[in-house]
């Protein structure tokens, strides 16, 4: 009779396909990952039950924080040098090629339009240290609106329909500044608004 | 390392030659270790939820042509006053200079003004009116608006606070 060997297993495993689907997964983070973009100002945003979410691209967002200072910023890579010239040609001001060139790379500022050039001079690590004022909002020097007007107009013309108009308004900050640029906005026509909230669950008691 | 297996010349009688096995196996554990912390790394700081939106819909701009809206009747209205830290007054019906309604405290709990929303939930024609004060704050007024979302109230507006109104919290003492 021969005799029976005790099988022997190798202590080693085969990681091959751990390490397979480790490298896959490692690839799709790195590929669908979008680092959060900086902000230009801290703004802690109130809760709300809303379960919309925010689209990706084409949107304009109107932060105000809790200093009622008003900042614009514009996602869309298409529209964006055109809105430079609209705006800089509606408030006759000019922009170099590369200021022009940096303002594609602004997230959101809020400087008036005046500033905006000496602004977009500066390195940008070093921009986070200047205390930008925010956009003019009043009804003598209105430049939000006009922000927001030829944002949707570059917009239009580069992808044939309107941005999406979010206001991103801080916890604190009061109503009337908020009412108020709903206000020059739907003078302009523009009726449909969008604020960012925090995710809040649903109360499910409901007598 | 790419293996090839030398087949040991056995030729030779004596010695036993065997052939230097290497195994085709290679470590992989310090790989594998990079592979998960950099999965862990990007797992992390991803940001997969987009923050949420509001939607907001506020009337078209009247056109002076069209006729004047009908009057909101008096038994059917709502009125929210949001006064400054985190008060919020309502009363029903309509302020005139005649009538003066009940001003009644509340707050943005889920006992506060949502309560009285639901109690009022059974008229259908209610609207509701959402009055900020100019010292209210933005967080206020999402609240409300969220309340509006939760009590599934349907029609509400969002209205400027009149001296009337301002007078009446005044004068409620609350």
């Amino acid at each position: 009779m021969p005799k029976v060997k005790p099988h022997r297993t190798s202590p080693s495993l085969d990681m091959t396909p751990m390490v397979d689907l480790a490298f896959l997964l490692v690839t799709f983070f790195m590929l669908t990952t979008k680092f959060s973009p900086e902000e230009a100002v801290v703004v802690d945003t109130p809760s709300s039950t809303s379960e919309l979410r925010l689209p990706e691209s084409n949107v304009i967002t109107i932060s105000v924080d809790k200093d009622k200072r008003v900042f614009f910023g514009f996602d869309s890579d298409k529209a964006k040098p055109k809105l430079l010239d609209y705006v800089a040609a509606k408030r006759g001001v000019s922009f170099t090629p590369q200021q022009r060139a940096e303002f594609a790379n602004l997230q959101s500022f809020g400087v008036p339009v005046e500033q905006l050039g000496s602004f977009l001079n500066v390195e940008r690590e070093q921009r986070k240290s200047i205390k930008q004022p925010g956009i003019p909002a009043d009804s003598l020097n209105n430049q939000i609106t006009d922000w927001v007007v030829e944002a949707q107009r570059a917009n239009r013309e580069a992808i044939g329909k309107p941005a999406y108009i979010a206001i991103k308004g801080d916890g604190n900050a009061d109503v009337p500044t908020v009412r108020k640029i709903i206000k020059f906005l739907q003078d302009k026509n523009i009726n449909r608004f969008n604020l960012i909230t925090d995710l809040e669950t649903k109360p499910t008691a409901l007598k | 390392m790419a293996e090839i297996q030398q087949k040991a010349d056995s030729g030779g009688k004596g010695g036993k030659k065997r052939a230097k096995k290497m195994s085709t196996k290679i470590d992989m554990t310090p790989m594998v270790d990079l592979a998960f912390l950099l999965l862990t790394f990007f797992m992390l700081t991803t940001t997969f939820s987009k923050p949420t939106v509001m939607q907001v819909t506020m009337p078209v701009k009247p056109d002076p042509k069209d006729p004047e809206p009908p009057a909101i009747k008096a038994s059917n209205a709502f009125t929210i006053l949001m006064g400054e830290n985190n008060k919020v007054y309502y009363y029903d019906g309509l302020l005139s200079s005649d009538t003066k309604p009940e001003l009644k405290l509340s707050n943005y709990g889920p006992d506060g003004i949502r309560k009285e929303l639901l109690q009022r939930r059974s008229n259908k024609d209610l609207v509701v009116l959402i009055k900020p004060d100019d010292k209210a704050q933005y967080k206020n007024m999402v609240d409300i608006l969220d309340e509006m979302n939760i009590t599934g109230q349907k029609k509400y507006a969002l209205v400027d606070i009149s001296k009337a109104d301002e007078d009446l919290i005044k004068s409620s003492g609350l």
